[in-house]
């Protein structure tokens, strides 16, 4: 799935199309191609989710009712869920519905599934959105502060922090910031509680420290992979070149290892974000924000499967979507496939 | 292997993991107090007869750190040996049998990594039944798919070298090729990923305990103590962040060791040492 096997993949496809063949545009073809992977895997994932719910042991309605429930409670609620109809059937009526923004009902809260979600998704993409507009700007600048000082000290202090970040857990961090920033200093507010029809600023003084929470653990990986994948560059043959040829440090830059670092930076971007939608479940958690991933873990403790479903595959489709366009991202930007031969 | 040449911040993560292995295996006989006996006060502030103070329920902090470790370390490494097991066998088998088995292989991986990790794990733990047994299952299922990716790609790069080949021609069966042949030329590179992903095991363990689906209450372990004691924050007792310490300590010691093994596998091969 990842950039490094398609973009390989490439060069082999037009040698084998005879040379006549007018529709020699590979870009394209495997821009179609990876879109049609991605709509492929999300079928999968949804058949994996559903079915694989279907395989595992664990009945719900004995875990609902207690382990003494009579057997004939048992079945009036398997029929009550709808459980007693084959699994395809089910499967099929909730991939239709779906297509149409409908998940089904909480067991639970017998509340509709896709109301809650359209709420809380909301929510979610509110924090990341702010979450990846501070990072992305300053993981990239510190990744290229990195390369240029590499092995002095900044280069040093950027890989310790980095080890650090990737060691701590989201918990800690957060916990940490609230107690310094929310308890101790009364800066910050926690818990992070938003409602409908509040202003602008007071929203974003009350994820002030989900963000924080975030970026921390975000930017360390990407400002690790963005200095590998600068460094990589920077170390290349040609670029070795340009030193030699005596030109200056900003033109090498701009001209010689800018539009080859595109892409694997952009490419790091992308599948950090995908790694940010995940960060999202347990900074919610921690800070009681009501995002969609506090609202699947909460469904998961009471084994609330058509919430725990819809969320799944809304994760599932976020980080399938992201990781589609870090793919797409680093076929557009490779310009061996902009000049087909 | 000259112990002159392991560097500060390696002996930092040895001597770390040390302690932490140490208190996991002689928890009972070292700690003060009981995993679950209530001794003193709610949120005792550290110092005095509690060293780092007691919890929610008045329990010995120390004490349930150290057997917390006992309980993290146990599950965490018996999920990644495991974890290990199955990539690596899978990996090897896709690499060197090739072919439709590769395909297969591959594809299934392709498709089990397409979700993250968590969120495959909370819908899976969704419907299975809670139990220690099941959190070490799925959580070495999901570690292995990363773990195979890594094996296939590395025995790819050494299934192709001549030795193998020779092997091959020889007439040597596929399992001596890949226990004989293959594992021992990939070990380095292994063996950093087995501690990055014994790395991630803890966090990943400590996460889930800390969202209530890993290990159950009243044993210990890190992540659900975090849990436990969170609504302390709020008052300013910070009982909760000395488990995330713990975690963090833990996770970076092992994090060091892994540093040096992979700037040292790298430099055996000759490369530049670059990250």
């Amino acid at each position: 799935m990842s950039a490094s096997t398609e973009t390989t993949k490439a060069p082999a496809q037009p040698l084998s199309t005879p040379a006549s063949k007018p529709d020699g545009n590979p870009l394209l073809r495997l821009i179609l191609k990876r879109l049609g992977l991605s709509a492929v895997l999300l079928f999968a994932v949804s058949l994996m989710i559903s079915g694989g719910i279907e395989a595992l042991p664990g009945d719900f309605a004995t875990t609902y009712l207690g382990q003494s429930a009579t057997p004939e409670a048992v079945e009036n609620i398997r029929k009550d869920l709808g459980l007693d109809r084959p699994w395809a059937e089910r499967y099929l009526s909730w991939l239709g519905g779906i297509a149409h923004g409908d998940f089904g009902t909480s067991w639970a809260s017998r509340n509709s599934v896709g109301e809650q979600i359209a709420n809380r998704l909301g929510n979610s993409l509110f924090l990341a959105f702010f979450a990846a507009l501070i990072s992305v700007p300053l993981s990239i600048t510190l990744g290229m502060v990195a390369v240029q000082f590499r092995d002095r000290w900044p280069d040093k202090i950027v890989s310790l922090a980095s080890l650090a970040a990737i060691s701590l857990p989201e918990f800690f961090i957060g916990y940490l910031l609230i107690l310094f920033f929310a308890v101790k200093l009364g800066i910050a507010t926690f818990p992070a509680t938003v409602y409908d029809g509040m202003g602008v600023m007071d929203r974003l003084s009350a994820i002030a420290l989900p963000v924080a929470t975030l970026v921390l653990v975000v930017l360390a990986h990407m400002m690790r992979m963005t200095r590998a994948a600068i460094l990589n560059v920077m170390s290349s043959p040609y670029i070795e070149t340009a030193e030699l040829k005596g030109l200056g440090a900003w033109r090498i830059i701009a001209h010689h290892a800018a539009p080859n670092a595109v892409s694997p930076v952009v490419n790091v971007v992308a599948l950090n974000l995908a790694y940010l939608v995940v960060g999202v479940v347990v900074v919610e958690v921690v800070f009681v924000y009501p995002g969609i991933g506090q609202y699947m873990v909460d469904a998961v403790k009471v084994r609330d499967m058509p919430v725990v479903q819809a969320c799944g595959l809304i994760f599932a489709a976020f980080y399938i979507l992201l990781n589609m366009a870090a793919d797409m991202i680093a076929i557009i930007a490779n310009p061996r496939l902009r000049h087909p031969r | 292997m000259n112990f002159r040449a392991i560097p500060l911040s390696a002996w930092i993560g040895i001597i770390g993991v040390a302690i932490a292995f140490f208190c996991a295996i002689f928890g009972p006989w070292i700690a003060p107090f009981g995993e679950t006996d209530v001794v003193g006060d709610v949120w005792a502030p550290p110092g005095g007869e509690f060293l780092f103070g007691t919890d929610n329920l008045g329990r010995d902090l120390l004490s349930r750190l150290i057997f917390g470790a006992r309980t993290t370390i146990l599950v965490a490494l018996a999920a990644t040996v495991l974890s290990f097991a199955l990539g690596m066998l899978l990996s090897f088998a896709a690499a060197v049998t090739g072919g439709i088995v590769d395909q297969v292989l591959s594809r299934v991986n392709d498709l089990m990594m397409s979700i993250p990790m968590l969120i495959f794990a909370l819908v899976v733990l969704a419907v299975l039944p809670q139990s220690l047994l099941v959190l070490v299952l799925v959580m070495a299922v999901l570690d292995s798919t990363r773990v195979y990716r890594l094996g296939r790609a590395v025995a790819l790069d050494v299934a192709v070298m001549e030795f193998v080949e020779a092997a091959r021609l020889r007439g040597e069966g596929t399992g001596w090729i890949i226990f004989r042949e293959i594992l021992p030329n990939t070990l380095a590179p292994l063996l950093a990923e087995f501690g990055l992903r014994f790395a991630f095991s803890i966090l990943f363990l400590s996460t889930l305990s800390f969202l209530g689906l890993g290990i159950q209450p009243p044993a210990a372990d890190w992540g659900g103590m975090v849990k436990d004691n969170k609504d302390g924050i709020l008052f300013g007792v910070s009982a909760a962040l000395i488990p995330g310490a713990a975690i963090a300590f833990l996770a970076i010691c092992v994090n060091l060791i892994v540093d040096w093994l992979l700037k040292r596998a790298s430099s055996l091969r000759g490369g530049r040492g670059d990250g």
